[in-house]
């Protein structure tokens, strides 16, 4: 079953939380949507399965405007975040609970809850009740109570948000087995990046009630469309300023980055991933930012170090990757920070002011390399 | 989303019809059951206009009686009730031993039984016939001087291991020898207070003590009624506050009656009211238990329940809601100070929170 | 950490055994007494005594008044708490503290004002008595007073339990196709079954006992509105004390077993905890 999006309008009292969202979901797709805490990707789910009311906007499944159909006449599996398993019922009765009210035949809701018991290995636990089960049985039983009456789209808040490190592997890895078998439409919300990459057809990042980028997790991650993206998948320091004619000035100084991609005129965000800043400890054409060692740790596969401008006293952090040769750092002393791959969004901050011609016999301080 | 927030939002998932007709029939159910009655009985009351309501309660000679009756036998009940549902609760709340379940469920007890039964148990004891009758009648204040010299080495001893230091290191002198001391210095004060009440003859000789168809009778008999109250409020108060505070006190250096005073009351102040003041409307509204132990002995031995009684026996109508009016409003202030006490508690967990979230930010 | 407690806090044996002291001589001694003296009939004087027709009667009425009464406080106790938790309506902070009236109410005030109101000329008799509803001096009467007596106790037992319920089972029911009864029926009434079961208790045990709210109320007629423990006052007043203890040890008794089968089924209801 396809879903459709449209314009979908959301407050809480004075908080927004979706803000004119729209959104394609093709058949058989298995998306995520990802974003921080109030970004609103758990309303938005909650939208599709009929549990809250858009104030405005549509909802529309395979042709059919579904925007006002309550829950329980829409054909979704809903897995909750903390599961939300009836403790009164065995692990049985909860899987069977969907046909029960559906007033499926006895028989019929026999053969679907073994089936399901079967595919989520839990046959011996079957007349357990959930206060006797582990976290990760928990969530198998609630998918397959999601399962159980054969929805068109299932819906997943978070769903290994609750459970330790090892768990979560293993309940990725099932989920993607799982939809590689059955192809049912699936939307999952997430704040964990690696996550939504790891399971994820597409990646729907979503910020303050906004969708900010949708796309293959490869393609999001390549070529991120706007500064939060940017930020938010991957260790990223960020440096504010100003573009004028294809340069980009550092905050107040007169450090200038060269602007490879069009960006309009006015005030910016220049991001770095923090494996692009390399560091010197002698002064060096390439590298012209001065800033002091703050603190260095060695330990790992990168040495992460966290420098603090001269200039400004603002933060930058490097990871340099010891394959490569690091300098001897020491916290205290000076260095030089050249930064590689620079990428230039727009602020939103303020619309950009008419900027003065550039001047043609200023010579830039900088250049990007590579 | 807070828990408000959420009770709220679930009441949207139930149709509008469904939520009038029941919050319809909820009200209903309470304005029949009980707000009628309650306006009924200042209705009552006035109905003979409020010169006939201030004479019915002041005037009367027997129902001012009562009225004084029950202003000594509830507060005394309500004291000894006290007492022991503080030490209870706090032997409950803060230690663990074997029983301890076993107690708690005894405490209990006093609810399943009922007021009349309980009258009848201290008329079977303390009544003519009963088994300390005869020996009541004949010299009952014989056994004043005992009670009461007990009672001052009972005092001993509390403020002994009140007072008496925590930490090892500080014990000297009469400090460190608990045993000696209770049995010498009890044994002193038990002398001290006996001698002088046998030599002064402060008790009647060969005097009947009575106690049912009398006054300790009815306290007795509110006691026990009433023995629950205060106790199982301050339980779940000194169970949910824990025992961190106490012993940090004590790692300070505090010794039991400072651990107890400057520590446990005053954060179990507001429980500790409120029990106090249910117990008491309870105490002072007690029919059953005081009917059978009281011998309807107007102007003697009614309290105001049975004021209340012997009144509508007499037909006297606005006599008998005057007096209940009476009880009325101390209800409807056991309500408003229940309103008050949570309150306040909740303010003082706000506040409390409040600090923590001040200090970590 | 028990025993942490015991060296380190003071006042253990202290409060302990006044606790135990008080317990024995106010409450355990007298009750013991009452066994004691039961005892001294013989069996055959015993079962005289109890077994009349009167006081079978009697039984009957204490036991079954309470019973219907601690049922319907069960269905309007879990109708008001689930109003006064789910719903917002004007005042409704004022009913709730109402709520707890019974409780600090005399009760024989209750049944004073009860009597006044349901008898022809009172303010709700007047409507009913017409109708055919007797509400004074009849059993209907005293039921009625000891579901006044008993309000309080289901709503506050089923109140905080109404309010902790977990709002996404009731969710997920949604999602799984439940309509809004069959939610209600299925996933929250289960989960409140053991408050109303405790709160059954709590009525049903107040309602067995009570005396000063039914003496207004009932008229006192043997075999048709006399409850047990009037029966037992009017032996006292005869002076025949055997008799009369004998009667209140059935009581006892069956008050106590009552309780325990309470217990029992409030344990098997909330078996799925554990």
């Amino acid at each position: 079953m396809s879903i459709s999006i449209d314009r979908v309008y959301k407050k809480f009292g004075n908080f927004t939380a979706l803000d004119g969202v729209s959104l394609d979901v093709p058949d058989g797709t298995l998306l995520a949507l990802l974003g921080p805490s109030g970004s609103g990707k758990t309303t938005l789910l909650r939208i599709i399965a009929g549990l809250e009311v858009a104030d405005s906007g549509t909802v529309i499944s395979d042709g059919e405007d579904i925007t006002q159909q309550s829950a329980r006449h829409r054909k979704v599996g809903f897995v909750f975040q903390h599961y939300a398993l009836f403790r009164h019922m065995t692990v049985a009765e909860n899987i069977a609970y969907g046909l029960k009210v559906r007033k499926a035949p006895r028989k019929q809701i026999r053969e679907r809850v073994d089936e399901m018991l079967h595919l989520i290995r839990l046959e011996t636990l079957q007349n357990r009740y959930p206060a006797q089960l582990s976290g990760g049985q928990r969530q198998r039983v609630a998918l397959a109570r999601a399962l159980a009456a054969q929805p068109s789209v299932l819906l997943l808040d978070e769903p290994f948000g609750a459970l330790d490190a090892k768990v979560r592997q293993e309940l990725r890895q099932w989920i993607r087995r799982l939809h590689d078998e059955i192809h049912v439409t699936s939307i999952f919300v997430t704040h964990d990046q690696e996550e939504a990459f790891e399971v994820a057809d597409r990646v729907v990042v979503m910020n303050h009630a906004r969708i900010e980028q949708i796309g293959t997790p490869q393609d999001v991650y390549s070529h991120p469309a706007t500064a939060f993206v940017y930020q938010f998948l991957g260790n990223v320091t960020t440096f504010g300023g100003t573009v004028r004619d294809a340069w980009f000035q550092l905050g107040q100084t007169s450090t200038y980055l060269p602007v490879t991609e069009p960006v309009r005129n006015g005030p910016a965000i220049a991001c770095v991933r923090n494996h692009d800043v390399k560091v010197y400890t002698q002064p060096n054409s390439a590298a012209p930012i001065a800033a002091r060692i703050t603190h260095v740790n060695a330990a790992g596969s990168v040495v992460r170090v966290e420098l603090e401008r001269t200039d400004d006293k603002s933060r930058i952090a490097a990871e340099l990757c010891k394959d490569n040769g690091v300098p001897p750092l020491q916290p205290g002393a000076t260095a030089y920070v050249e930064l590689r791959n620079v990428r230039v969004f727009p602020s939103d901050a303020a619309p950009p002011h008419p900027s003065p011609a550039v001047d043609a016999t200023r010579q830039p301080v900088a250049r990007a390399v590579g | 989303m807070s828990a408000e927030g959420t009770s709220v939002r679930n009441s949207q998932n139930d149709a509008v019809w469904v939520r009038r007709t029941l919050t319809g029939f909820a009200v209903l159910v309470i304005v029949v059951l009980v707000i009628i009655p309650l306006v009924n009985v200042f209705a009552q009351a006035l109905s003979e206009g409020f010169g006939t309501y201030w004479d019915n309660l002041f005037h009367d000679h027997d129902t001012f009686a009562a009225i004084k009756l029950t202003m000594i036998v509830a507060p005394t009940a309500l004291l000894l009730n006290l007492i022991f549902g503080v030490t209870a609760a706090w032997a409950i709340a803060k230690f663990s031993f074997p029983g301890r379940t076993l107690l708690t469920a005894l405490i209990d007890l006093p609810f399943s039984v009922s007021p009349v039964v309980a009258g009848l148990i201290f008329v079977l004891i303390f009544g003519l016939q009963g088994y300390l009758g005869p020996f009541l009648r004949r010299d009952g204040y014989s056994a004043m001087p005992y009670v009461l010299s007990l009672l001052a080495v009972a005092l001993y001893v509390l403020l002994y291991l009140g007072l008496r230091p925590i930490n090892p290191l500080e014990l000297r002198g009469w400090w460190r020898h608990p045993w000696l001391a209770t049995l010498v210095g009890g044994g002193l004060v038990f002398a001290v207070t006996f001698a002088p009440q046998i030599y002064f003859e402060l008790w009647p000789r060969d005097t009947s003590l009575k106690i049912i168809f009398a006054t300790p009778g009815l306290i007795l008999a509110t006691a026990f009624i009433t023995f629950p109250f205060v106790a199982r409020e301050l339980i779940p108060v000194m169970e949910a506050i824990g025992v961190e505070e106490e012993l940090a006190a004590v790692s300070l250096g505090a010794n039991g009656w400072q651990v107890f005073w400057q520590i446990t009351v005053p954060n179990i102040k507001w429980g500790l009211i409120y029990g106090i003041i249910l117990c008491n409307a309870r105490a002072m509204g007690e029919f059953g238990a005081v009917y059978v132990v009281s011998g309807h002995i107007a102007g003697l031995t009614d309290t105001m329940p049975l004021r209340i009684e012997k009144l509508f026996q007499e037909y006297n109508l606005p006599g008998s809601f005057a007096v209940a009016s009476l009880l009325t409003l101390v209800a409807l202030l056991t309500l408003l100070a229940k309103i008050g006490v949570d309150r306040a508690e909740a303010n003082r967990i706000k506040t409390a929170t409040e600090g923590t979230n001040e200090l970590r930010s | 950490m028990a025993s942490v407690n015991r060296r380190v806090l003071p006042g253990f044996s202290l409060t302990l055994g006044y606790s135990v002291f008080y317990l024995s001589i106010l409450v355990l001694v007298p009750i013991a007494a009452c066994f004691l003296k039961a005892g001294t009939l013989t069996l055959d004087d015993f079962v005289s005594a109890v077994w009349t027709d009167r006081a079978r009667a009697a039984y009957a009425l204490t036991f079954g008044a309470a019973f219907v009464a601690a049922i319907a406080n069960v269905i309007l106790g879990l109708l008001i708490a689930w109003v006064l938790v789910r719903y917002e309506f004007p005042l409704k902070k004022l009913l709730d503290s109402l709520v707890d009236l019974p409780l600090a109410l005399p009760t024989a005030v209750a049944g004073l004002v009860y009597s006044a109101l349901y008898v022809p000329t009172g303010w709700l008799g007047q409507f009913l008595v017409p109708l055919g509803i007797q509400g004074a001096y009849t059993r209907l009467g005293i039921v009625l007073v000891l579901i006044f007596v008993g309000l309080p106790f289901v709503v506050r037992t089923v109140q905080p339990i109404l309010d902790d319920l977990d709002a996404e089972t009731e969710d997920a029911s949604a999602s799984l196709g439940g309509t809004r009864w069959q939610t209600f029926r299925h996933v929250i009434l289960p989960l409140l079954y053991p408050a109303m079961v405790t709160g059954f208790g709590l009525a049903f045990a107040r309602g067995v006992g009570e005396y000063g709210a039914v003496v207004f109320v009932s008229g006192n007629m043997p075999f048709k509105t006399e409850i047990a423990p009037i029966l037992i006052v009017a032996r006292l007043e005869e002076f025949a004390y055997s008799e009369a203890t004998a009667i209140a040890v059935v009581l006892l008794v069956l008050s106590f077993l009552s309780l325990l089968l309470i217990n029992v089924v409030e344990r098997w209801s909330t078996r799925y905890e554990r």
